[in-house]
C-alpha cells in the first residue's frame, strides 16, 4: 500500500465543555477522495480548521506527506501543498477572478512578495492562473470581480485557487452547499475531473454526490468517527443509519 | 475547443493610467507660474505645506487604504523625522545626505518595533495601541529638555545638499517638495501594483484566505507598516525645514487623526485621494482660520458632515460624477 498523504492521529479539540473533536484518526491516500459526512454541528468544519492550521488541536497529531505539521501555521501548510476551500466561500471580493487565482500562483512563485514587480500583467502568474480558471470552467468570467460572482461560481473559484497551489491534498468544506441544482451538477463534474489527481477530503451533506464520488466515507457524530470504509459498507452500517442517514429517511 | 484555446480567449487585463494624479501634478507644477503672474505668494507656502502633509497622508494610505490597518499613531513618524532633522541641524549637521538616512532608519526601527507589537492585535485594539505608541513619542519629545522640551525647538538653519541650499528659496523649496511628492506617489503606486501590494490588498479583505494561500499575513503587514513609516519620516524632514521649528505637537494624537481624515476626505486606497484630501484639508483650514479664530468650531462639524454624506470621500464624489478610475 502507498503511504497516505494525510494522517490524523487521535485529534481532540474542546470548546469549553464541548468536545468538538473526540479522538479522530483517519488517513487519506494519494488520489483518494475521502468523504466526511455527519449531522450539523458534528465538528466537520472544526476538523478541517485543525487540518489547515486555523485551529490547533488540544492533543493528537497531523502529518502531511510524512511530516508532522501539527504545529505549523496555515501558510506553511499551504506552501507544503495542503489546500482548502471554505464552507462559507472565501475569496478576495474586490479582485478579479484572474487576480484571485493569480494570487495563488504567486504564492508558489520564486519571489512571491516582490516589492517592485508588477503583478497584474505578469504572464508568469497569469498563464497558470488562466489554465486553472479554464479547468474550473470560469474562462468567460476571468475579469469579473470575485464579489460579483454567483454562489456556485465562487465555489468554483475557490477550487481554482486551491489548484494553483499544486496541492498534494485538498480539503473541501461543503463545496455544494447553497448552490443551485444546475451549478451543483457542474461542480460535481468538476470534482469528478479532479478525482484521482489529488488526495481530497470532502465534507458534504449532499449524499447523492458523496456516494457517487467518494472512495472512502467516514461518518462523524459528536466529534467521533463512528464508521469508516467504502461507501457501500458505510451506507449499510446500522449505527450510521440510526445516527445520521436515518434522519434523511 | 481545447483548453489552450479557451485560456487564450481570456483577454489580458486592461491597463489603467493614473489620469487624476497626472492632472493634479501638472496643476501643482503650474502654481509658481500663477504666482509669478500675480497670485499671492502665500499660496506657495500654503501649498508647500499641503504637499508635505500629502506625503504623510499618502504613506498612511498605503497601510490604511490599501492594507486596511487603521493606524492612529502615524504622526509619530512625521514627528520622529522632524525631530531627527531638528536635532541634527541644531547640532550643526545640515547635510541632507546625512540627515535623511538617520530619519529613515529611525522610522524603520520605530515602525518595526511598534508594528510588530501592534500587529498582534486587530480592529479597535490596533487603533488604540498605535495611538498609545504615538503618544509615547509625544511625551518623549516633551521630555527632551535639551531640545526645547514642551516649547519645541526653533531651527536657525535649513538642511543643505552637498553645499547647495535647496530649501532656501521659496519656489525652489516648492519644487523640491513637489518632486518628492511625485516620487513617493510613484514609489507607492509601484508597490501597490506589485506582487507584495496585491497580497497586502488581499489581506485587507480576507486575511484568512491569504494565509491559507501560503502567505504570512503579519509579515506582509509589518513590511507595509515600516515602509509607510519611513515615507512619513521623510515628510517630517521636509516639515522641519519648512516651518523652521519642531514641536511635540507634531506627533500628538490629533495630528494622527488629521492624517486619517485627509485620507478619508480624498477617498481611501486610491493614493491620489490622499493628496487631494491633504490639500483640501489645509486649504479649508487656511480659509476658515482667516475668517474667525473659532474656525475649529466650524471645521469639526464640516468633517463629520462630509464623512456622513459622501461615500468614498472626494474621490468617491469625482467618481460619482463620472471622473476618475473605476476599480
Ligand atoms: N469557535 C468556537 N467556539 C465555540 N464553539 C464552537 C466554535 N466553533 C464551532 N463551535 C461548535 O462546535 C460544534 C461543531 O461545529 P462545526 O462547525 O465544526 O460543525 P460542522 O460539523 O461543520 O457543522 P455543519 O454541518 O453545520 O457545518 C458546533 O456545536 C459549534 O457550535
Ligand atoms: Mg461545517
Amino acid at each position: 500500500m502507498t503511504e497516505p498523504v494525510l494522517v490524523l492521529a487521535g485529534l481532540q479539540k474542546t470548546f469549553g465543555a464541548l468536545k468538538v473533536t473526540d479522538g479522530v484518526s483517519l488517513s487519506v491516500a494519494p488520489g483518494e477522495l475521502h468523504a466526511l459526512i455527519g449531522p450539523n454541528g458534528a465538528g466537520k468544519t472544526t476538523l478541517v480548521h485543525q487540518i489547515s492550521g486555523m485551529l490547533r488541536p488540544d492533543t493528537g497529531s497531523i502529518s502531511f506527506r510524512g511530516r508532522d505539521i501539527t504545529a505549523l501555521p496555515p501558510e506553511k501548510r499551504a506552501r507544503a501543498g495542503l489546500a482548502r476551500t471554505f464552507q462559507i466561500t472565501s475569496t478576495i471580493p474586490s479582485l478579479s477572478v484572474l487576480e484571485n487565482v493569480a494570487l495563488g500562483v504567486q504564492a508558489r512563485a520564486a519571489h512571491p512578495l516582490a516589492l517592485f514587480r508588477n503583478a497584474a500583467h505578469d504572464e508568469s502568474l497569469n498563464g497558470p492562473a488562466r489554465a486553472a480558471i479554464e479547468a474550473v470552467g470560469l474562462a468567460d468570467r476571468a475579469h469579473v470581480l470575485a464579489g460579483s460572482l454567483s454562489h456556485g461560481e465562487k465555489r468554483a473559484l475557490e477550487i481554482a485557487m486551491a489548484l494553483t497551489l499544486e496541492p498534494a491534498a485538498i480539503l473541501l468544506d461543503e463545496p455544494l452547499a447553497g448552490v443551485g441544482r444546475e451549478e451543483g451538477e457542474r461542480l460535481i463534474a468538476l470534482l469528478r475531473s479532479l478525482k484521482g489527481r489529488y488526495a481530497m477530503l470532502l465534507v458534504e451533506h449532499d449524499m447523492e454526490a458523496v456516494f457517487a464520488l467518494a472512495d472512502t466515507v467516514s461518518v462523524l457524530v459528536y466529534g467521533r468517527v463512528i464508521a469508516s470504509g467504502n461507501p457501500a459498507t458505510v451506507r449499510a452500517d446500522p449505527a450510521v443509519r440510526e445516527a445520521y442517514l436515518g434522519e434523511e429517511g | 475547443m481545447s483548453s489552450a484555446d479557451a485560456a487564450a480567449a481570456i483577454p489580458a487585463p486592461t491597463r489603467r493610467r493614473p489620469v487624476i494624479a497626472i492632472i493634479l501634478f501638472a496643476l501643482l507644477a503650474l502654481l509658481p507660474v500663477a504666482v509669478s503672474l500675480g497670485l499671492p505668494p502665500h499660496w506657495l507656502t500654503l501649498l508647500t505645506r499641503a504637499m508635505i502633509f500629502a506625503i504623510a497622508a499618502l504613506s498612511l494610505d498605503l497601510i490604511l487604504g490599501v492594507g486596511g490597518l487603521v493606524s492612529f499613531g502615524h504622526a509619530a513618524f512625521v514627528g520622529i523625522g522632524a525631530y531627527a532633522t531638528g536635532i541634527m541641524i541644531t547640532e550643526g549637521q545640515t547635510e541632507t545626505l546625512l540627515i535623511l538616512p538617520v530619519v529613515v532608519l529611525l522610522c524603520a526601527l520605530f515602525g518595526a518595533v511598534t508594528g510588530a507589537v501592534s500587529l498582534r492585535t486587530r480592529g479597535v485594539t490596533f487603533i488604540m495601541i498605535t495611538l498609545a505608541f504615538g503618544q509615547m513619542v509625544y511625551f518623549l519629545a516633551q521630555a527632551l529638555s535639551a531640545y526645547g522640551g514642551d516649547d519645541g525647538l526653533t531651527l536657525y538653519e535649513r538642511s543643505t545638499l552637498l553645499g547647495f541650499e535647496p530649501f532656501k528659496n521659496r519656489t525652489g523649496f516648492y519644487y523640491v517638495v513637489l518632486g518628492v511628492l511625485i516620487a513617493c506617489y510613484g514609489l507607492i503606486s509601484v508597490i501597490v501594483a506589485s506582487r507584495f501590494g496585491r497580497a497586502l490588498r488581499a489581506a485587507r479583505e480576507n486575511a484568512t484566505r491569504v494565509a491559507v494561500t501560503g502567505f504570512r499575513v503579519k509579515g506582509i503587514q509589518l513590511l507595509a507598516y515600516v515602509i509607510s513609516g519611513m515615507i512619513a519620516g521623510l515628510s517630517g524632514f521636509l516639515l522641519a525645514n519648512h516651518t523652521d521649528f519642531v514641536s511635540p505637537a507634531f506627533m500628538s494624537w490629533p495630528r494622527s487623526g488629521e492624517l486619517i481624515f485627509m485620507v478619508v476626505l480624498g477617498g481611501v486606497g486610491s493614493l491620489h485621494g490622499a493628496i487631494i484630501g491633504a490639500i483640501a484639508f489645509l486649504l479649508t483650514e487656511d480659509v476658515l482660520s482667516g475668517l474667525t479664530e473659532h474656525w475649529k468650531v466650524i471645521f469639526g462639524p464640516m468633517i463629520v458632515l462630509f464623512v456622513l454624506f459622501t461615500h468614498g470621500g472626494l474621490v468617491g464624489l469625482l467618481r460619482k460624477l463620472g471622473l476618475g478610475r473605476h476599480d
